[in-house]
């Protein structure tokens, strides 16, 4: 029976970002439904009734949420060509350890970049700043998160590399200049073609953020 | 060469018994050094540099940290007793409700239990109780949330069969996991408590509910400060 592979999501998602690598990596065909999160459909309450969020990834009907667990299931799944995830135990505690540091100290502070103003914006950009100067000790001299090959770790921070123009014009601030390696591997990994496809224009990240920001109040 | 595993943790600590479980289940046997949170060990802060927190786990003198994390690592690495279904749907359907208890569960227990007013606790455990219905409903007809006998979604599910009852206790607010309103949950507490890997690993109950009684004020307090 062919594969059914349906992916629920929003061009301008991080999140949702991770997924399409992935897909990408594993050269699997699928689907796209966009979806306006200002309107959400009757098929995303259905099929993530708990978040109502996306991504959600539908394969042969059965729907997975959550961007990681996504990802996982997909090299799960697909296993037989370009692993995302390290081979052994060890190895692969690590690569979880550090995409839940992205997701616990990025994300969230990452937001707060871009909706806050004043002392609260300013203490956001020093702890956006830590947490990527931690990331770059980790990266270390290795081209990669994963070693010598793109991994795990590496698709679940790079979609924030298209965020990047709207966190330095909001915030006032250049990342390069903090965090110098982290800009070096974010253009080492936009050489692969299912990150250069899949990370959107970051000019037009930047006026879609400018449209949220007014929705939300921030101007 | 001779395993050697290190648990670092607190005998409160309801991550850190998650991975005590775990060890216990597949008969791992570890040393645990108990840390005393308001004056971390030199080896915690060595070994958890990012995080400086409980539970990290020191397999061969390699950390690794983070609850679900390590009972992922525990899993591949001793390969008896799997808590982990074999099928990557199965998998995915696991960490999902992983994540959610923590996530979403056990913010609105804290919530339901210390909440600066009576209003926001009572708010708190409505939207706890929608919680719990989920997890109701994804028990379906099944003992445990592993099958027949507990997987990683039970031991996680710690927070709900022990946690949830000793902070309502302490907290003095009035316990929402009842039999009759949720039947399949409460049976799941009956069952669980019943395994040896779980009964074995939780903190003596008087001494916690003391404990919480108080300590849960702080424990609200520092999640809503990371947020």
């Amino acid at each position: 029976m062919a594969d059914e592979v349906v992916l629920v999501d929003t061009w301008v998602s991080m999140f949702g970002m991770r997924v399409r690598i992935a897909l990408a990596e594993k050269g699997i065909k699928y689907e796209y439904k966009e979806e306006d999160l200002c309107n959400k459909s009757k098929l995303l309450l259905k099929i993530n009734p708990i978040y109502k969020k996306i991504p959600v990834l539908i394969h042969n009907g059965k729907p997975v949420c959550e961007s990681l667990i996504i990802v996982q299931y997909i090299d799960e799944v697909w296993n037989d060509r370009s692993p995302l995830m390290p081979s052994d135990p060890y190895p692969r505690a690590c690569a979880r350890f550090w995409a839940d540091f992205v997701d616990k100290r990025v994300y969230d502070v990452a937001k707060k970049v871009w909706t806050t103003k004043g002392e609260e914006q300013e203490a956001a950009k020093k702890e956006f700043i830590e947490a990527f100067q931690i990331l770059e000790r980790q990266l270390g001299d290795h081209p990669y998160f994963g070693g010598e090959r793109f991994g795990f770790v590496d698709l679940s921070l790079i979609p924030f590399y298209s965020w990047f123009y709207a966190y330095e014009t909001f915030g006032n601030f250049s990342i390069e200049a903090e965090c110098p390696k982290i800009i070096a591997w974010a253009k080492r990994c936009l050489q692969k073609d299912s990150v250069a496809s899949t990370l959107p224009d970051e000019k037009k990240v930047y006026e879609c953020v400018v449209q949220m920001r007014k929705r939300f109040g921030v101007e | 060469m001779a395993e050697e595993v290190l648990l670092f943790s607190t005998w409160f600590s309801i991550y850190g018994r998650r991975v005590e479980m775990a060890l216990k289940l597949k008969g791992i046997e570890y040393k645990f050094i108990e840390e005393d949170l308001t004056n971390k060990s030199p080896s915690l802060l060595k070994y958890n540099p990012v995080h400086k927190k409980v539970p990290v786990l020191v397999h061969n003198g390699k950390p690794v940290a983070e609850s679900l994390v390590i009972l992922e690592y525990i899993d591949e690495t001793w390969k008896n007793h799997p808590i982990l279904p074999k099928h990557p749907y199965e998998r995915a359907n696991t960490r999902f409700w992983a994540k959610f208890i923590d996530e979403k569960c056990w913010p609105a227990i804290l919530q339901a239990c210390w909440g600066k007013d009576q209003k926001e606790r009572e708010k708190a455990a409505e939207e706890l109780s929608k919680l719990l219905q989920f997890l109701e409903n994804e028990l379906k007809g099944k003992r445990f949330f592993g099958g027949e006998t507990i997987g990683l979604l039970d031991i996680a599910g710690n927070t709900i069969g022990y946690w949830l009852g000793v902070f309502e206790e302490a907290a003095g607010v009035s316990e929402l996991l009842t039999r009759e309103k949720f039947p399949k949950l409460f049976n799941w507490v009956n069952e669980w408590l019943s395994v040896s890997a779980i009964k074995e690993n939780l903190p003596p109950r008087d001494k916690h509910v003391a404990f919480m009684r108080l300590n849960g004020q702080g424990f609200w307090d520092d999640y809503n400060a990371s947020k």
